[in-house]
């Protein structure tokens, strides 16, 4: 069990996200990050879907009950086990008694915490995530309170079961921050995760892209776009130049989903994160891709955001190059497990 | 019926699409391309819209000429096989605290009340799609009389259950929500459950009729 004794501003569970029930209007929820969570879970042992926390800001203090495992990935938000500093992109074993404080993220926007068994609510449509708009999922369909008591789970979560709870602590460089900004040229000197101006996210134009002008094209593609703090899990509400339509045609509704790049009346975008709702009829002008969806999810609110253009064929490679980066990240952890295995054998 | 654009959206979905306005006769074929795509190959969910269909898939896995191709195909085939949906009554409790907006909505049509729920209750629905929050139907066949505009201060909070009418459309709200439709009854009904399979109480396709139910029944 964990004990929730500060909750901070947003804390809630989620794992990969619900999946399957748009066409009931069910939004995706899950982690923002899908990819920090997806990492986090294989540190501590558990299958990628094993459900696990999503910390916006703390401060945070969570109190262990049990002995067990976890992991912090994400933004870094200078955590303390008891009063040793803990690193993010790390897994390690805590004992029962011990407390865990998460304080702020000085660059990112959200932490992980995986533990091992994963946070053991009840599944609801195929997700424990929590869908905080429509009140189901996670922890009684809403954030954290203190206070809050989150059950663990018991089953085997996978292979490595046995060896997680005990193998000493272990961490992975932070995937990619670099990696994946090489991959866009206008990242190189704009942006950077590590306290730039802001972050530059590639993107794919939208069904919609046509009705605008050439200037707001322009714009749209040259202009920093400020993430205001008018957003949320929903969207991120940007500010910049107005970006005005040639044709101003009503639209149906049809399917938006997380990375849509939207712009109501007021020319003001709005990119749709994972809690947005399934349908919309504003005006479409682009699609940030699917590979650098964990990159918006961690853009902070109040800076800069940027648009580079891509190809659909961009766009397939990046996401390919992240499953493979996934995939060896994957190898690396199953490798760490093994060669403790085989020690721990060795020994006795 | 003209074949529809097919156009990508993000790497990992076409939607394909029929000009305004959305008919009926069109959106029956939306729901039979629905039920077809959702069977192939690579394909993780469809959604259907007014007039439209949003096909997910795999970006990796997927072709997505291929895709397009029997997209465009099943839009052909889809005129044969066209089966009523259900009828799925649902009893309404108007005006007074259930639908604060009633009298407004008289004064707007020029209609008495009685003839108001009289107009909302004889006429049959139908679910175009569901969207904008869980188990929300987009109803087809208000009658053009009972058309309201919006309100001007959209509400903080609609309590669930609340049938209302925005413009031409009318619907009822499945969870409390902000709104700025206006709220002429409130129904017991249960449009959404999470523990429930399928979810949504409303499928599109189905029928919707809304009765008069008697004061007692609304237990919000």
């Amino acid at each position: 069990m964990i004990e929730v004794l500060r909750a901070g501003l947003l804390t809630s569970v989620q794992d990969l996200g619900r999946k399957g029930y748009r066409m009931s209007g069910v939004c995706t929820s899950g982690a923002l990050d899908t990819l920090a969570l997806h990492i986090a879970n294989r540190m501590v042992g558990n299958a990628p879907e094993a459900a696990g926390l999503e910390l916006t800001a703390g401060p945070v203090s969570l109190h262990f009950t049990q002995t067990t495992r976890v992991a912090l990935s994400g933004a870094d938000f200078s955590a303390t086990l008891d009063s040793l500093p803990v690193h993010a992109w790390w897994s390690f074993p805590v004992e029962a008694g011990q407390t865990l404080r998460l304080h702020t993220p000085k660059i990112g926007m959200r932490a992980y915490l995986a533990v091992h068994g994963g946070i053991d609510v009840t599944p609801m449509l195929g997700s424990r995530s929590t869908d905080l708009k429509a009140g189901f999922g996670g922890l009684n369909g809403r954030a954290l309170k203190d206070g809050d008591q989150l059950p663990l789970g018991t089953t085997p979560p996978s292979r490595h079961s046995s060896d997680a709870l005990h193998m000493p602590a272990f961490g992975i460089k932070a995937p990619g921050w670099h990696r994946f900004e090489r991959l866009n040229p206008r990242a190189e000197n704009k942006t950077s995760l590590h306290g730039a101006p802001g972050t530059s996210v590639r993107v794919l134009r939208g069904p919609e892209y046509d009705h605008f002008t050439a200037a707001a094209h322009e714009a749209f593609w040259s202009e920093p776009w400020l993430i205001t703090t008018n957003s949320n899990r929903m969207g991120y509400r940007l500010a910049g130049p107005e970006l005005k339509r040639a044709k101003n045609l009503e639209l149906l509704s049809h399917a938006v989903l997380p990375g849509t790049l939207q712009v109501p009346g007021n020319g003001q975008p709005i990119a749709l994160m994972h809690d947005a709702q399934t349908t919309g009829g504003y005006a479409k002008i682009g699609v940030v891709i699917q590979a650098d969806l964990w990159r918006l999810a961690q853009a902070r609110l109040a800076s800069n955001l940027y648009f580079t253009e891509c190809t659909i064929t961009d766009a397939r490679i990046a996401y390919a190059d992240l499953q493979r980066y996934l995939a060896q990240i994957e190898f690396a952890i199953d490798q760490q497990y093994q060669g403790y295995a085989q020690q721990a054998k060795a020994l006795a | 019926m003209d074949l529809p654009r097919i156009f990508p959206f993000g790497e990992g979905a076409l939607v394909c699409e029929s000009p305004a306005p959305a008919t009926l006769a069109c959106q029956k074929r939306f729901w039979a391309m629905a039920a077809a795509a959702q069977q192939w190959p690579y394909v993780t969910e469809i959604v259907p819209g007014m007039n439209n269909l949003t096909v997910l898939f795999d970006p990796l896995a997927a072709d997505v000429d291929a895709l397009a191709k029997m997209l465009a195909k099943a839009w052909r085939a889809a005129a044969e096989n066209l089966k009523p949906g259900r009828l799925v009554e649902i009893p309404v409790c108007y005006g007074g605290e259930s639908g604060p907006d009633l009298a407004e909505v008289a004064q707007h049509t020029k209609l008495s009340i009685e003839e108001i729920i009289k107009r909302h209750t004889n006429t049959e629905y139908t679910v175009f799609c569901l969207g904008f929050q869980p188990g929300f139907a987009y109803l087809g066949g208000l009658d053009p009389k009972l058309a309201t505009p919006r309100r001007a201060e959209p509400r903080v909070a609609i309590p669930a259950g609340s049938v209302g009418i925005g413009g031409t459309q009318t619907g009822i709200y499945p969870a409390s929500s902000p709104g700025g439709w206006q709220l002429i009854g409130r129904t017991a009904a249960k449009l959404f459950d999470p523990m429930g399979n399928p979810p949504s109480l409303l499928q599109p396709g189905d029928r919707v009729r809304f009765t008069i139910a008697s004061q007692t029944t609304i237990t919000i």
